[in-house]
Parts: C-alpha cells; structure tokens; sequence
C-alpha cells in the first residue's frame, strides 16, 4: 500500500528541530546516497541513511518509526564522505534523541526481582529501557 | 552653482514604496537645487531627453539622478551629461531602487526618509564634484593570447582574419589542447579530430598569427595599449629543417608513456605529439633523452638526414609589445588519484574518461591498446561537487561526455552492459536532453546514485562498485570489468600560472574571475586583459568557442579606433604632504606607483594609465596625501555628514 502524506509549512518545525538538535542543516543533502552505499550496517537497516535524511528534509515524523537510527554505530563513514559534508551521523543521533526525549520505559525495573537485577549488565540493562524502538 | 534632480518611478519598481512627492519635495528645499523632475522611466528617451534639455535651458552644472544602481545604469546617464557639453563626472546616482523601494518594500515611510538621505548624500558630493575629463591615448592592434587549446585557436583566428596582429603563444609543442584528444563531442558526434585539425591547420596559414609553441610566459608589465611581455622560448632540439620522416624515432631506445594517449601506448624520447600535431615536427622530451642527461647515446642526431637535431639548442627570450591580451589557459582534469574510494591509479581496471576517449579513438581505428570488457560502469562527480576535497562546483560537461562515451561504447557492441551511475544528470544546453534519450534508447542504464566506494578483488582484479540506487532505494553492489572515472575540470597549471605572471583576480573555485558575471563575461578587472574558455570556469566546446569569439571582439573594441577613453577616476597625490614612506608603492596591485626624488624630496608618483581608481593606496596613506579623484577626502566627509543629517556649511 502506497501511503499518502501531506507536506504543508508545519512540517518544518520538525526539520528545525533536527537541524537544532544535530547542528546541521539538512536540506542541504542533496540525496546523492554516498552515505548509504558506503554504510557498513544498511543491510542491517529498515531505511536507508539517505532516507532518514529525505525524511527529515520533507518533515515526516514516520521517520521516527524506523528502527536503522539505533543499527547506525555512529561510525562515521557517511560524515567523512559525504561531498556536502554533511555530519549524517550527528543527524541519526538527534532522532536518537528525539526518541529517547519521550522518556517512554520498555522495561518496568520495579518488577525485576532484585537478584536478576544484581547479575544482568547495567550498560544493556540501561538501553534496553529506552533505546531499543521509537 | 546649479544643481538638476531626477528622480525615476522605474515603472512602479520604486514609486509603489517610495513616495516621490515627498522626496521631490525634500530635494527641491536643498541648497543649489535648481530644477527637480520625475518620470515613469528616467533611462528611457523621454527621460534622457529631459535631463539633455534641462542642462542646456537652465544651464546646469551638476546632475543628481535618483534611480537604480549606478551599476546598471551609470554609464546611461553620464553619456547624456557628456553629450549636454558638461564633464561626465559632475554626475552623482542615487541608489533609490536596489538600496530603498527593493530591500525596505514593506516599510514605505522609512524608504522614503532613507531616499531622502541618500538624495542629500549624492548632492553633498555633486556639489563638490571636479570636472574630471576622460584623457585618449593612442593604441595599435597587437594582441597576445595564452594558451592556443580550442579557445585559444578560435581567438587568434579572428583576430587575424579581421586584420589584427596576433601572437599566440602555447606551452605545449603542439595547439590543440585538449579537444585534441577527444574522441567524438557531444552532442553532435563529430570527430572531435576531424573538426579540429582543420582549425589547427588554418593557424600557420594566417599571415597575421605567429605562433610560439613550446613556450611559456615569463613577465608581463605595462598596461592596455603598452603591454610589455617576455616570452621563454624552451629549446625542442629539433631544429625547423626537421621534415617529421621518422628515422630518428625509430632508432631511439627510449620508451615511455605517452601522455596524449594517457598512458596506453608508449613513445620515443624523440616523438611528434600526435598524428596532426600543429607544428608537425619532431621534439627532444629533455627529461628522457639519454644524450641530454648522460651524454651517451645521439643515435637520431646521427641518422637524421636533414640534420635537424641540435642538442646544443638553449632557452630562448623573446620581447614582444602587445595592446590588449586574451587568457586562454584552459583546465586540467581532477586528479583522481585524490579520491582515493575510488582505487584510481593502484587498480589498473579503474581508468579517467579521458583515457576512455582515447580508447575509444584506438578501437574505431582498429588498433585497440587494450580490452574493454562487457561490463562498464561510469561513476560521475569525480571531483566536482564535491567538498571533501575541495571542489563545490559542476564541471557541467562530465554528465553529457558520459552520455556519449556510454552510447557510443553500447552502439559499438550492444552485448556491453554499459552504466553510468550519476548524483544529477544535467542536460541542459542545445540538443543535450534528445541526447541522453538516445542514450537512454540505446540501453545504457542511468542509476541515481553517488558511487560510494570501489573494491577490488586482489585475485581475479575485477572491480566491484557499491552504491545506492536513490531511486529505487536499493543497495547496489556489482562486479564490472572497467570503471571509469567522470573526472572534472580544474583551473591547470597554465591557468594557476598565468593568473600569476598577469596578477588576476580568480573565483572560489580557482578559475579567472570576469569582471562581471552578465554583463562583463570576459572582461577582467585587468584593463585590456579577457578571458575566455575553461580559464574563466568548467564549459563545453560550444560556449568555448562562443566566449573565445566574444573576447576577440571584445579586444577589437578597444583596439579597433585607435585611441582609447582612459578613467580619470585615478589616485593624486598631495605631493606637499607626501612624506615618501613608499606604502602605496607597496600596496599598489598594478605597480602604479612609484616614488622619485623631486625637489630634493622623495614623493610618489602616480603613473595615471596604469592606476585602476582601486583606492587601496588611499586607505593606507598614513599622511592622507593620496586621494582619488571623483572619492576625495573632502567630498567623503560631506557624504557622511549629510547622511548623518548635518547642516551643509
């Protein structure tokens, strides 16, 4: 099914606050798609690197429904390619952000039994409460 | 004194923001304002008319026109001031449009004081005004041009055909440049070879050209119509008795790559350029001979039979006058060693379009250098558009030679997979977008997508190419045979060189920068100096050979009268208060100023044709002796106290 979607002024406050968020100005991506040829993950990933980009560009909060952001290792081979030197990984770290902002828990801690707490890694522990999806 | 005002509505432009009433109104209250007039359209005949009647009934003496920029239309009325009988100089704009009505469209009442302001401005300095004159000095028809590639050879020749004296002057041992190794041009697909060498040919035949190849320029100074150049001359050491037999080749153990045809095939150390090299004689590469650098080997000298090798040829220096000069100086392609993704110059499958040219010049002819393959792909934006290594601008010809070299490798075998993967692809000049259809008619595929990296496997040597099809959203990751690289153009060597030896301005990119982008194409801020060609940016050999005919005319309109207006907007120097400190002599970009001993005092002097009215000697005075006619100190002042709102003294 082909999805319709509207892209009216209001969108752009979205653009704005990935620009803000990641210190970019991503309408300057000029969807040359370097960025996801060169990804060492995108066969990992939902969308592809240019995507996200796209996405962001038109204002389309769906973005935020796909899962690539949280494959990208923040490896930076997209930021030390692309020839508008655009840093693409800053921008997956603002959609990171804008997810995490939401503060919604996946994991309620409280109902971890304090022994299973004390042996699970606190690092996976700590992610998987907020990073795992959007 | 008695000062016109004019103000102009620009057919709504200014008048639906500023309120001419009002400013008419402000500007007739000045002192010395004689006559105050409006009109739809100042620049147009009625307007001209008015502002010529005006100056001779009530015999005024400075002209104040209230209008667009003095860009646009300075020059329209200072004619007409001219023509009135008066100095061109005692004429000031207004910027009332580009400066007012445009920028503060919504703020009516505010454009309109401001246009009150920048009136008062412009009549704070007419009243101070000096009646300049324009000074004519006498020119010949001498004019040199650098670099004899296409741009080059098209200049030279319409300058002689319509009667000019023409030195050309080239650094390579042959003209042709680099439309010479060109297989066919887009969009056409004329032999690149057949429409060139008969150009090439025409330019030894013009009685009016001389040319100098293997030549290089050392010095110019001097200025319009008293240019003064110095022309090193490098030893061929082959000397004008060589009739391009051949034996010598033949017998010279020297081989190497020869870089007309990119490195595919080799040559001697004694060598012609190419098949219809312009001049077709036989040249010395000193860096390779055995006998220049050893002194063992003279085999072609000893069996020349005309004897026409002389190793003991030297460097020569020629002294040549010249009135105006074109630039001429071409590009270089990208080196694609720099983006290194892309493998150029370790893999021996990863080649430059230009080494595909010339491939497929070899395969036509039926002596290929070395086998294709059945799967190309072309990557595009090689070093264009590209901020990772530099470059931000389009080259603009590498999308439509691609287009070419894709199709005609595809029409030559349609069992080839031909790709061309690009970011854009721009089509956009005559004839263009029906050729890329046919190409894409023909099957080769377009992908959108920037190529991201190329592998290659260490066994079986064949490249695989990685990228995103941005259209479909796929990842692409597929083995070819050949890829080659769609390099762009920089500003080369020669054209580093000559921005150098003539002290031009250059553009972001490294290319000459015209004088103005509309209006100025090939002019430069160098009085007498144009450009022309892939000098002046990336272009194709249509807008090339375009430009190279306007900068001809463009010279021949300076030269063709004999004499010259010269700008007497120049420094001057307030000799008593010259302290002779040489910092003008020294911040001077035109070496305009120098200082002498006059009086038992050391002053500078101001050689009045070669100063450009830049200023920069004026803003470095520390004593304020030099000034500029036209901006004098005095006349600044009372601009910023008339916009400052002070009472006129």
């Amino acid at each position: 099914m082909i999805k319709k979607v509207e892209i009216t002024p209001e969108n752009d406050k979205f653009l704005n606050k990935v620009n803000e968020l990641s210190g970019q100005v991503v309408t300057l991506c000029e969807q040359c798609g370097t960025c996801s040829g060169g990804c060492p993950l995108v066969a990992e990933m939902d969308i592809t690197p240019s995507q996200w980009m796209r996405l962001v560009q038109l204002g389309l909060k769906e973005v935020l429904d796909y899962k690539a952001v949280w494959v990208c290792a923040s490896c930076f081979t997209c930021t030390v390619r692309c020839p508008r030197k655009i840093d693409v990984s800053k921008v997956a770290e603002a959609l990171r952000q804008i997810i995490l902002r939401k503060a919604i828990d996946y994991i309620d801690l409280k109902a971890i039994p304090k022994e299973e707490l004390a042996c699970l890694p606190q690092i996976a522990l700590v992610s998987a409460c907020r990073k795992f999806t959007g | 004194m008695k000062i016109g005002v004019y103000v102009c509505h620009c057919g709504g432009n200014i008048s639906e923001v500023v309120d001419i009433k009002k400013l008419t109104a402000s500007a007739e209250q000045q002192s010395e304002v004689a006559v105050v007039r409006d009109n739809a359209h100042m620049c147009s005949d009625v307007g001209r008319n008015l502002v010529l009647e005006d100056i001779k009934k009530h015999k005024l003496d400075r002209i104040v026109v209230a209008a667009c920029s003095p860009q646009f239309h300075g020059k329209t009325f200072m004619d007409i001031v001219e023509k009135a009988g008066l100095s061109p100089y005692v004429f000031e704009m207004a910027n009332i449009r580009e400066q007012c009505s445009w920028p503060h469209f919504n703020e009516p009442d505010l454009a309109t004081k401001k246009a009150k302001d920048l009136v008062s401005v412009a009549l704070a300095k007419a009243r101070l005004d000096e009646s300049l004159s324009r000074k004519t000095m006498p020119i010949g028809k001498r004019v040199l041009v650098v670099g004899a590639g296409i741009a080059g050879i098209q200049a030279a020749l319409d300058l002689g055909d319509a009667g000019f004296e023409v030195y050309l002057v080239e650094k390579e041992a042959t003209i042709g440049g680099k439309m010479a190794q060109l297989s066919r041009t887009f969009p056409t697909e004329d032999c690149a070879a057949c429409i060139l060498s008969p150009k090439m040919a025409d330019v030894p035949a013009n009685p009016n050209i001389t040319l100098f190849t293997n030549s290089e320029i050392e010095k110019v100074s001097g200025f319009l119509g008293n240019f003064e150049v110095i022309i090193n001359k490098k030893p061929t050491y082959v000397n004008d008795q060589c009739v391009a037999c051949g034996v010598c080749e033949e017998k010279c153990p020297v081989k190497i790559p020869n870089e007309f045809e990119q490195g595919l095939t080799n040559r001697r150390a004694i060598y012609v350029p190419f098949e219809f090299a312009v001049p077709y004689r036989y040249l010395i590469d000193e860096s390779n001979c055995i006998y220049l650098k050893k002194g063992k080997c003279g085999n072609c000298k000893k069996v020349c039979p005309h004897d026409a090798v002389d190793f003991d040829q030297k460097a020569e220096k020629v002294e040549l006058k010249v009135d105006t000069i074109i630039v001429a100086t071409g590009y270089d392609i990208f080196d694609a060693k720099e983006k290194k993704v892309y493998g150029f110059g370790t893999n021996k499958n990863v080649i430059t379009s230009l080494a595909m040219e010339r491939m497929i010049v070899h395969e036509a002819e039926g002596r290929a250098t070395r086998e294709i393959g059945k799967r190309v792909a072309f990557i595009q934006c090689v070093g264009s558009r590209d901020e990772q290594i530099g470059n931000e601008y389009c080259s603009r010809i590498c999308c439509m030679y691609a287009t070419k070299l894709s199709q005609l490798l595809k029409r030559a075998d349609p069992k080839k997979d031909v790709y061309v993967f690009y970011t854009d692809l721009r089509a956009f000049g005559k004839g263009f977008e029906e050729y890329y259809k046919r190409a894409q008619k023909t099957g080769v595929k377009f992908i959108r997508g920037r190529v991201a990296e190329v592998n290659e496997d260490s066994k079986t040597g064949r490249v695989t190419i990685k990228a995103e099809d941005t259209l479909a959203r796929q990842i692409i990751e597929s083995e070819f045979d050949l890829v080659v690289l769609s390099v762009g153009m920089t500003p080369g060597a020669g054209t580093r060189q000559a921005a150098e030896v003539l002290r031009m301005t250059k553009s972001p990119g490294g290319f000459l920068q015209e004088a103005h982008p509309k209006f100025k194409p090939v002019d430069t801020l160098n009085d007498g100096v144009f450009i022309c060609g892939c000098a002046q940016g990336p272009k194709d050999i249509p807008d090339t050979v375009a430009q190279a005919s306007a900068a001809a005319s463009r010279a021949i309109r300076l030269m063709n009268k004999g004499v010259y207006a010269v700008e007497p907007i120049t420094a001057v120097v307030d000799e008593d208060l010259c302290s002779g400190c040489g910092t003008c002599v020294s911040v001077c970009p035109y070496e305009a100023v120098k200082t002498e001993i006059k009086d038992d005092k050391r002053v500078a002097k101001v050689n009045e044709m070669l100063c450009q009215g830049c200023g920069s000697c004026s803003a470095a005075c520390p004593s304020g002796a030099s000034q500029q006619h036209w901006f004098m100190n005095k006349q600044l002042k009372a601009m910023v106290g008339a916009a400052l709102g002070e009472e006129e003294k």
